[in-house]
């Protein structure tokens, strides 16, 4: 009889997006339930440590949006423990949760990306904010998208038309880190490529196209509605295919582990370009992997029950 | 070219998206909202809650007295109960209403399941889409939410340091007449005011009174606060002056315990009629065990030595709030309420509470903005601060840190010349239960 594994979901924390981490906690708790996996969850406070040594899980799944739940910190900190867990490790979730430390690696690795400038706040007193919003419009043009260099669920991203715009997106951003990256708009097939791996090894799940009537802002992401998905989405064999190479050399060149997603552009011309990559990331009810795994085939249980598995290490899996 | 894979159709993960109603159609996922989601953990100073401290209460005692009621009572408190509410609690409900001079019969008074559902209940029963609503400048945020899920049109009027002004009431209503419109209710909380902090003068009541009996207007008076000042006797409420063209609004949520859920309103007769059996219609009944642990309560423990309790407590709140602004944001000012639990801060120039709120909550310290408080999505310029939970201490830190945020802030509004942040005004935005 196999041995069920002790997961312990990590869930909450306190960044901007600890509301959408608690939803997602809850919805992969109970899909890991009813495939009979005895779960629990934990919010990040003083109580996790003791409650890790007291319960000693086989396996933490970090379900923590922004901050230390994808910079790093936390899967360092079960690394220090030796609690094996689910996802990527600190150094490369560092890298990846750094959008534009990201870009530079996957553009590296011959992927292409919007064009960017990266830009501290600080630097806009220095040199003077008119001066380098001029610059910045002047190399790269209109539109903008101008977002936090870290974060996620779209906090603080602001498409701008128009130049005069600018300050105020710059402001929104600057609410939410001290660091703006700023690229160049592109337009086409808005799409999320979800990567995971299992026993069967690592595999790009079908991507998922987005169609809303303005940005894919957070309510567009978490209010069931505002936002149509096709999924899979309606792209060529040739175009999907191409999808799912771009995240899984995405996933591998910036050293992902067991789990990711991509959020890409399809251009009409073809070129595929990546915007950002999240290691941890949404599980909610309108989040975009789940819905991957679904037009996929598989059961949402099933699948996370196997990611939990291929997390596990090796001795410990074979009971 | 390849055919596309077969493709199945899209979906926007509600079967019911295009059923809802058009008054559902404001309601959205809120920024503003998700960021509140962290205000509960204890690294967090909260100023935004308005939750009474419920630790200042003899729990012991209380939960004796509910053990012993549904012992001896259980099968009428545990069952459904008057429309109306609970009538031996309609009797103590008029020795409360005394204190500020309001004689009434308990057939005037409608238990509600807090005054928030009075709120909802009156709005319902005198409000088509496009009616006006006349409201302070700022107003409460939970009756904004309610006022706009009814689409009523809401004009704010604007108060000062002796609240509602007069001849500012008599400007918007004759102006609003003049453009032909339907103005059905005044809204006001006369005393200490959330989220103002003000009190409305004893020598105004009179005169919003006869100008919004003037011009046929009925007035909401919604006084949770009332018994929670600092200084003197409770001041005369408004309905205590005019039984006909008041609607008065309490609640033991503030005085007591808001997990009981229980407000009240005390109307005229015809109106009265309607409410119940606008009531009955909504939830049946309030509940009688809430009802009857209150009743209870009033009966067996010297309430007013609670109130006087809560009201030195409160007070030194307010004091280590206001002492603290005042070392630590000497460029901002507010109002210093003389009871109730909150402060309305007016930051420095071209600053934006709503822009503001990710780096507070990035600096552990949460507040709400002064969006909230106003129908039109301003109001960006204040902020409202609640000292009625969190302890001296931690009021203080609070502030230390508010400050810090207010600073960068500053530098932000320095360097790009605005941080105005106007959007669509949605009730999403809004607080939840715990915070409004």
């Amino acid at each position: 009889m196999t041995h069920s594994p002790r997961v312990l979901v990590l869930a909450g924390g306190l960044s901007h997006e600890r509301d959408v981490s608690l939803r997602s906690g809850r919805r992969v708790a109970e899909a890991l339930r009813s495939a009979n996996v005895d779960v629990s969850v934990h919010d990040v406070d003083a109580d996790l440590l003791p409650a890790l040594s007291q319960t000693r899980p086989d396996v933490v799944w970090p379900l923590l949006h922004g901050a230390s739940g994808e910079d790093g910190s936390i899967r360092d900190v079960l690394d220090l423990l030796d609690v094996p867990y689910v996802g990527t490790g600190p150094r490369a979730s560092r890298i990846a949760w750094s959008k534009p430390v990201a870009k530079s690696v996957v553009a590296r690795a011959g992927l292409d990306t919007p064009d960017y400038v990266t830009l501290p706040q600080s630097l806009f007193r220095e040199l003077g904010a008119q001066a380098v919003m001029a610059a910045v419009v002047d190399k790269l043009g209109l539109p903008l998208v101008v977002k936090p260099s870290r974060g996620g669920s779209a906090l603080g991203v602001s498409l701008v038309r128009s130049a005069t715009d600018l300050p105020q997106a710059m402001v929104s951003c600057f609410a939410y880190g001290d660091v703006a990256l700023i690229e160049r708009a592109v337009e086409g097939i808005e799409v999320a490529a979800s990567v995971v791996e299992t026993s069967e090894g690592l595999r790009a799940l079908p991507a998922v196209e987005i169609v809303t009537e303005g940005p894919y802002d957070y309510d567009a992401r978490y209010n069931p509605g505002r936002t149509e998905y096709f999924a899979p989405a309606r792209l060529t064999s040739a175009q999907a295919e191409a999808v799912g190479a771009t995240a899984i050399a995405a996933h591998e060149a910036l050293g992902l582990r067991h789990i990711s997603r991509t959020d890409l552009i399809l251009q009409p011309d073809g070129t595929i370009q990546f915007l950002e990559v999240n290691v941890a990331p949404g599980m909610t009810e309108t989040s975009l992997l789940p819905q991957a795994v679904v037009a996929s085939g598989w059961a949402l249980p099933a699948l996370y029950k196997s990611v939990v598995e291929n997390a596990l290490p090796a001795p410990a899996s074979v009971v | 070219m390849t055919p596309p894979t077969p493709s199945t159709p899209g979906t926007r993960l509600d079967p019911w998206f295009g059923a809802y109603a058009m008054r559902a159609h404001n309601m959205r996922a809120s920024e503003v909202r998700a960021l509140f989601a962290v205000v509960n953990r204890p690294e967090v100073v909260s100023l935004a809650g308005g939750m009474p401290y419920l630790e200042g209460l003899p729990l012991e005692s209380i939960a004796a007295s509910m053990e012993r009621l549904i012992a001896t009572h259980g099968t009428t408190a545990l069952q459904y109960g008057s429309g109306q509410g609970h009538e031996a609690l309609r009797e103590q409900i008029l020795e409360v209403m005394k204190l500020e001079g309001i004689d009434a019969h308990p057939d005037d008074v409608v238990v509600t399941t807090g005054s928030q559902q009075a709120l909802d209940l009156v709005t319902r029963i005198f409000i088509d889409p496009g009616d006006v609503i006349v409201a302070e400048a700022p107003s409460y945020v939970g009756a904004l939410g309610v006022f706009r899920s009814y689409q009523a049109d809401v004009v704010h009027v604007p108060l000062d340091e002796h609240g509602l002004i007069p001849e500012a009431l008599e400007e918007t209503l004759t102006s609003l007449a003049a453009q032909g419109r339907r103005v059905k209710l005044l809204y006001t909380i006369p005393n200490f005011h959330n989220p103002a902090g003000v009190t409305l003068s004893l020598e105004r009541r009179p005169r919003i009174l006869e100008i919004a009996r003037r011009h046929g207007v009925l007035v909401v008076e919604d006084n949770p606060y009332g018994l929670l000042g600092f200084g003197s006797e409770p001041l005369e409420a408004m309905r205590a002056t005019d039984g006909d063209g008041v609607l008065y609004l309490g609640s033991f949520s503030k005085t007591f315990a808001p997990g009981f859920r229980v407000g009240w309103v005390v109307a005229p007769h015809a109106v009265r009629e309607k409410l119940v059996l606008a009531s009955e219609s909504a939830i049946l009944c309030p509940s009688n065990a809430s009802q009857m642990a209150i009743s209870t309560y009033l009966e067996t423990s010297d309430w007013k030595a609670q109130i006087k309790a809560f009201q030195v407590l409160y007070r030194e709140r307010r004091d280590a709030m206001v002492g603290a602004l005042a070392e630590h944001m000497p460029d901002a000012s507010w109002t210093v309420p003389d009871g109730g639990f909150y402060t309305w801060v007016k930051l420095p120039e071209g600053l934006d509470s709503k822009s503001m709120l990710p780096r507070a909550v990035t600096g552990r310290v949460a507040y709400v903005p002064g969006t909230a408080f106003f129908a039109d999505g301003t109001g960006g310029d204040h902020m409202r601060l609640s000292y009625c939970f969190p302890t001296p201490d931690r009021i203080r830190e609070g502030v230390r840190r508010l400050a810090s945020v207010v600073n960068a802030e500053r530098e932000l509004v320095e360097i790009f010349g605005t941080t105005a942040h106007l959007d669509d005004v949605t009730d999403t935005d809004n607080p939840g239960p715990d915070l409004v």
